[in-house]
């Protein structure tokens, strides 16, 4: 654990559109200097990617880039983040995912000059290596094509880099449907770990030499599928609120290989990145339905650089085509936002009081992303002596938050989940620190046909 | 009704698996499925009453209690467990046809598409209510459906997707499956698809949730 302290050590200090250690683009934009912009991410509509249609796919990415673009001009925008989260086959062939980056870069540079309109690619390879089940998270070939895309797509225009990555993936899955938190801490804290070590080395060293920026990774596929399972009353949410603090150390592991943020979307975890380290974040919220549902609509804008809707198919809707209908709702949401910036701290503070309390009395996973629970938590964090200890004392120290705040009447009980309080607590509590003694104690408990230590390097 | 099928029928129905295992903590250190499984057969009662007077009902009221929100599902997937425990013991009698199996449900994700934990849950509720189920993962083809349904005449076969770009590779999925064998009950879920996707592509069930997965194999099999 390279971060022993905090960047941002009061709840007071950690607030929506600004980041002790900004980013700046080079169209202009100064993520978490003191302004939000939206990030807008979209798809594809039902079509199939293949040869054939090949010119209709790219014919697709130019309209929704173009629709965009042209009503952000229309709406005074003072600058926006495009993600284009590659899809399998665009990464498979890294010429297809170029090919995407280079329009949308044409298009955002004929803005740029035309109208002054400052505009950033977030270029997002998917991690290809699930494809392989067990994964060889180091040694698969599937690695080179992704770095490809990441390296060749930057130099096309893709500005910020990042990636949902997946180690840990093949516990964690049935970790989540079991509720076995123990297996789900070994995913990200061990597993997950090594694994962000190895690939963000290599992303960011890609990000030096195309003179781009290590944007930041996302556990995704870990807290939001906990979160996902919770919305369909599948898990506890307080098992998803633990989920969700257990991934942050996983996704510190980019920081600390070098990432600069803006921290990607998806990931709930970057308030307490921007806590730790000091990045910007992408955070998403309400405007994010489109994609799927959430108990966080507000609160997740309470400390977010970027304001993003996750993502959305490009189809008609009633006021134009979806993409540009999400970017006005994003706009709409940051000029907000920006205003209470322009107002002062005192402003900030009060339209983010309104962010914070409008969610965090119903749902654990929305309480912990307060501001006030997450510098308490952050603050153990950064104690841990190595991934697993800092993991555990997160993780306490959110149930005792959780726990506290239902007893003091600020936290909506849900009696079917007091079990599940004291399960969590005991186990975590039964963790040991030691990575070997850890290994050594989940093996037995996983489908060891599901991994593949040694790539790990374990 | 006898008192170690209510036994059983609890043990299911808690998600106790055998003696050993420490969930539920109220039930730590009493026989599980497993054991009264085998003393039940043991002591000669029928591996059909096994079945239908004890395993069944247990799962049944998993799944209502799941449908009402009363547990979660690592609560229903213990007594999925458990079930599986008594039902190692019951195996046999299947290939001797003393005792009649619901039937074969092969599942996989569709080709293109590797999101897999909606379908593992999906897999793992339909065995637990009984069925015998083939998985055949994530990225599968035409072809493995296919194969699969060649070694297992009269299976119904579970398509999942997540990706709008893979949902035509589902639909070209439903055709080939169709075209080999047109009685084959094809079942469709993921984010993107619903009933009207279902029917243009001339699947023929849609289910939101994997309960409504179950509901609707049940159905065939009676």
């Amino acid at each position: 654990m390279k971060f022993k302290e905090l960047a941002i050590k009061n709840p007071g200090d950690l607030y929506f559109g600004t980041a002790p250690n900004p980013v700046k683009t080079p169209r202009g934009l100064v993520i978490g200097g003191g302004n939000i912009y939206p990030e807008l991410n979209f798809t594809l509509p039902e079509m199939s990617i293949n040869k054939t249609d090949y010119s209709a796919v790219l014919k697709q990415y130019r309209e929704i880039v173009t629709g965009a673009l042209d009503h952000a001009v229309h709406l005074y925008s003072d600058g926006i983040v495009l993600e284009l989260e590659t899809l399998i086959e665009m990464t498979q062939i890294p010429q297809m995912g170029i090919d995407i980056v280079k329009i949308m870069n044409e298009i955002c540079e004929e803005n740029f000059i035309k109208h002054g309109l400052k505009s950033e690619i977030r270029l997002t390879p998917n991690d290809l290596r699930e494809f392989e089940r067990p994964p060889k998270q180091r040694t698969t070939k599937l690695i080179e094509p992704m770095m490809e895309l990441f390296e060749r797509g930057a130099l096309a225009g893709g500005n910020l880099l990042s990636i949902e990555s997946t180690g840990g993936k093949e516990i964690s899955d049935d970790a989540l449907m079991m509720c076995d938190i123990k297996q789900f801490i070994f995913s990200q804290a061990v597993l997950g770990v090594r694994d962000m070590e190895m690939l963000w080395g290599k992303i960011v060293a890609i990000a030096k030499k195309t003179a781009t920026i290590p944007g930041g990774d996302t556990a995704c596929g870990f807290g939001n599928t906990a979160m996902v399972l919770a919305e369909k009353k599948y898990i506890p949410k307080v098992f998803a609120a633990v989920a969700r603090i257990a991934t942050v150390v996983r996704t510190l592991v980019a920081v600390e290989q070098g990432a600069k943020g803006p921290d990607k979307d998806c990931g709930y975890e970057g308030p307490f990145l921007k806590a730790i380290t000091g990045i910007p974040i992408s955070m998403e919220g309400k405007t994010s339905a489109c994609a799927h549902l959430s108990p966080l609509g507000n609160v997740a804008a309470a400390c977010a650089d970027l304001w993003s809707n996750e993502s959305v198919q490009n189809v008609k809707l009633l006021a134009g085509m979806a993409p540009t209908v999400y970017y006005e709702q994003l706009q709409y949401d940051t000029r907000l936002m920006n205003e209470a910036i322009k107002g002062g701290k005192q402003d900030i503070l009060q339209l983010q009081k309104l962010f914070v309390n409008s969610d965090t009395f119903y749902d654990p996973q929305a309480f912990i992303l307060s501001p006030k629970s997450v510098i308490e938590i952050s603050k153990e964090i950064v104690k841990g002596e190595n991934y697993i200890d800092a993991t555990k004392r997160g993780c306490l120290k959110g149930l005792e938050l959780i726990e506290n705040a239902i007893m003091e009447g600020t936290l909506l009980r849900d009696e079917k989940e007091d079990v599940w309080i004291e399960m969590l607590k005991s186990d975590i509590a039964s963790i040991p620190e030691n990575e070997s003694d850890f290994v050594e104690l989940i093996l037995p408990t996983i489908d060891q046909s599901k991994v593949i230590l040694s790539e790990y390097g374990l | 009704m006898n008192e170690l099928l209510e036994k059983i029928e609890l043990c299911i129905e808690f998600g106790k698996i055998n003696n050993a295992a420490v969930y539920p903590p109220n039930m730590r250190g009493q026989d599980g499925a497993d054991e009264l499984t085998k003393q039940a057969l043991e002591e000669g009662i029928s591996p059909d009453d096994v079945l239908n007077k004890a395993l069944i009902p247990g799962m049944d009221k998993v799944g209502q209690k799941f449908s009402e929100n009363k547990i979660f599902v690592p609560q229903m997937l213990m007594s999925a467990k458990a079930m599986s425990s008594a039902m190692k013991h019951i195996q046999p009698f299947f290939k001797s046809g003393q005792v009649k199996q619901k039937g074969t449900f092969i599942i996989g994700t569709v080709s293109g598409d590797l999101h897999d934990i909606g379908k593992n849950l999906v897999a793992m509720m339909i065995e637990g209510s009984g069925w015998k189920v083939i998985d055949l993962g994530v990225d599968v083809k035409s072809e493995q459906y296919i194969e699969a349904l060649k070694e297992n005449p009269g299976g119904a076969v579970g398509l999942s997707a997540l990706l709008t770009t893979t949902m035509v590779n589902m639909e070209q999925i439903v055709i080939d499956i169709k075209s080999f064998s047109e009685n084959a009950k094809v079942l469709i879920g993921g984010a993107p698809v619903n009933t009207d996707f279902c029917q243009r592509i001339g699947a023929d069930y849609y289910s939101p949730d994997p309960q409504g997965a179950v509901a609707y194999l049940n159905s065939l099999a009676v």
